[in-house]
């Protein structure tokens, strides 16, 4: 069986004193783990709402009109230009209401200017440069902007706050994987006695490795399953993906984000107990 | 295929720690199958050392030794469990494990060796009744006596039935009858065809021994005036 030394026999327990819980171990794991965690979903979310936003954009564009313009007939005018999906005239008093958010009552009142502007949907694989060009001909004064480069410092921050994320759990495993060993070359200093015994009757690498292996593992799976429960505790509690819910105007993580979410504290003690084997396998073979 | 005679061959053998001087040197000596032997010598002479080399707790920093008909010198380290399995070994410092109980230091050779709980109970309660101990299976070893924890030691060594068994004062903590109960069962077991070497300073013992054979060390180096231990005399 697999995982068959997870349950060793009573004696193999006692050959190694001290129960489970009796060192930091566990609860390194366990805070390490909840971090993780939280920090994973931060960044799940935050790239979810990257791209939720970045679609709603990709094709979308602005034609600001000159002062003046008709606006009638520079609607028919870019409608007719090849690549245009769709057309819209944004209406003055949805603009007006729009600037009275920034600005304040202010911003509403009729005195203030407001351009006249259209929303483009172009078709996807459109050339939006020629079609630029061509609008620019048709509508002489207009400027073609792109929903993309208005959000683009955005959506670089939401990319870059994904990367930070990433590199933070990158950071996090290691320095995980750093206590692990700490934690196995501890235990094996507490056990020298019982394993130069061990050894000088004959027992070989694995079989001392094994039984440290079993009570990390278990300790590891403790903590990260802690770890993992507190973590999820706070993402439901205190609804973390919130503001990230109401940018992307969905729920902030997919079925497949809450499965790696749950998957993750056995991978992080999947990762402890194979840490932990390496670095015990090595400090034996290093010992004469 | 055939035993060779020999269960223990030394050629040219010599043994420093670091950079001192060399504790153990020009060793030449076979130790017959089946024989049993004697290690004699002044204190630091050099028999721990020589021990320590004989259960492969130590390699040599020069020379040949084969134990078993294996050239172990520079075998592998994954190698050594295999053959430190058939030697049974009594540590003068007895090197229990603390935190277990007499029965189960004394079953730690044959759980090791993969055998069965069914299998270790009945042997493993015989030798604690042979050393003494029935009533002491479940004591630890910070609550026995040095004597007890001595014998304690012994039925470890002797549990599995090994090829060869290495013994380093075994008899330094107990009682005269106790040192004679010890003895006979070293010989029952020589006679078993378990070769034994006994480090001891106890010329009693030695006496008591008909037909064992001296293994003399002094300052590192063996003294081995007519021969024997280099050709030793095959057993009948």
């Amino acid at each position: 069986m697999m995982l068959g030394w997870l349950f060793a026999s009573p004696p193999e327990r006692r050959l190694l004193p001290g129960g489970r819980f009796s060192g930091p171990t566990p609860f390194v794991i366990a805070i390490m783990t909840f971090v993780i965690l939280i920090v994973t979903a931060a960044g799940l979310a935050l790239a979810n709402a990257a791209a939720v936003v970045r679609s709603g954009i990709e094709h979308r564009y602005t034609v600001q009109l000159p002062p003046g313009a008709p606006l009638a007939a520079a609607l028919a005018r870019a409608r007719a230009v090849p690549g245009v999906r769709d057309v819209e005239a944004v209406p003055e008093t949805e603009m007006r209401r729009t600037l009275e958010q920034w600005l304040g009552p202010a911003g509403a009142a009729g005195d203030l200017p407001v351009p006249a502007l259209l929303t483009l949907d172009l078709a996807p694989g459109a050339d939006a440069a020629a079609i630029g060009r061509r609008i620019a001909q048709q509508v002489p004064g207009a400027r073609f902007l792109a929903h993309g480069e208005a959000l683009g410092p955005l959506l670089r921050s939401l990319g870059a706050l994904k990367w930070l994320a990433l590199g933070l759990v990158a950071l996090m495993t290691i320095a995980t994987s750093a206590a692990v060993v700490l934690a196995a070359r501890g235990a094996l200093d507490t056990h020298r006695a019982t394993i130069e015994i061990m050894h000088g009757i004959g027992a070989t690498d694995l079989q001392v490795t094994r039984l440290f292996q079993r009570k990390i593992a278990l300790d590891a799976l403790t903590g990260s399953i802690s770890g993992g429960a507190a973590a999820a505790l706070v993402l439901v509690l205190l609804g973390g993906g919130a503001a990230v819910a109401e940018l992307a105007g969905r729920p902030p993580l997919g079925s497949r984000d809450l499965l790696l979410l749950a998957l993750l504290p056995f991978v992080i003690a999947g990762l402890a107990t194979w840490v932990a084997r390496t670095a015990v396998l090595a400090a034996l073979r290093r010992s004469p | 295929m055939e035993k060779p005679s020999s269960i223990v061959e030394f050629d040219s053998v010599g043994l420093r720690y670091g950079t001192g001087a060399e504790v153990l040197r020009d060793l030449d000596f076979r130790l017959g199958r089946g024989n049993f032997y004697f290690l004699t010598g002044p204190s630091g002479a050099g028999k721990t050392s020589l021990l320590k080399l004989l259960y492969l707790a130590q390699r040599p920093t020069r020379g040949r030794i084969r134990l078993f008909g294996e050239e172990l010198s520079e075998a592998p380290r994954d190698a050594l469990p295999a053959f430190r399995r058939r030697i049974g070994v009594v540590f003068q410092d007895f090197r229990l494990v603390r935190h277990l109980s007499a029965f189960d230091n004394v079953a730690l050779p044959l759980r090791i060796a993969g055998r069965s709980e069914a299998e270790i109970e009945g042997p493993v309660r015989e030798m604690l009744a042979w050393v003494g101990l029935s009533d002491r299976a479940g004591a630890r070893p910070p609550t026995l006596s040095g004597g007890e924890q001595q014998r304690v030691a012994i039925a470890r060594a002797v549990i599995s039935q090994p090829e060869l068994l290495v013994a380093d004062e075994p008899t330094g903590n107990v009682d005269a009858e106790m040192a004679q109960r010890l003895l006979h069962l070293f010989t029952a077991l020589n006679r078993l065809g378990t070769t034994v070497l006994v480090a001891t300073h106890d010329l009693g013992l030695i006496g008591a021994t008909p037909g064992a054979q001296l293994v003399r060390l002094e300052q590192g180096a063996l003294v081995d005036p007519t021969g024997a231990l280099r050709n030793p005399p095959v057993r009948p």
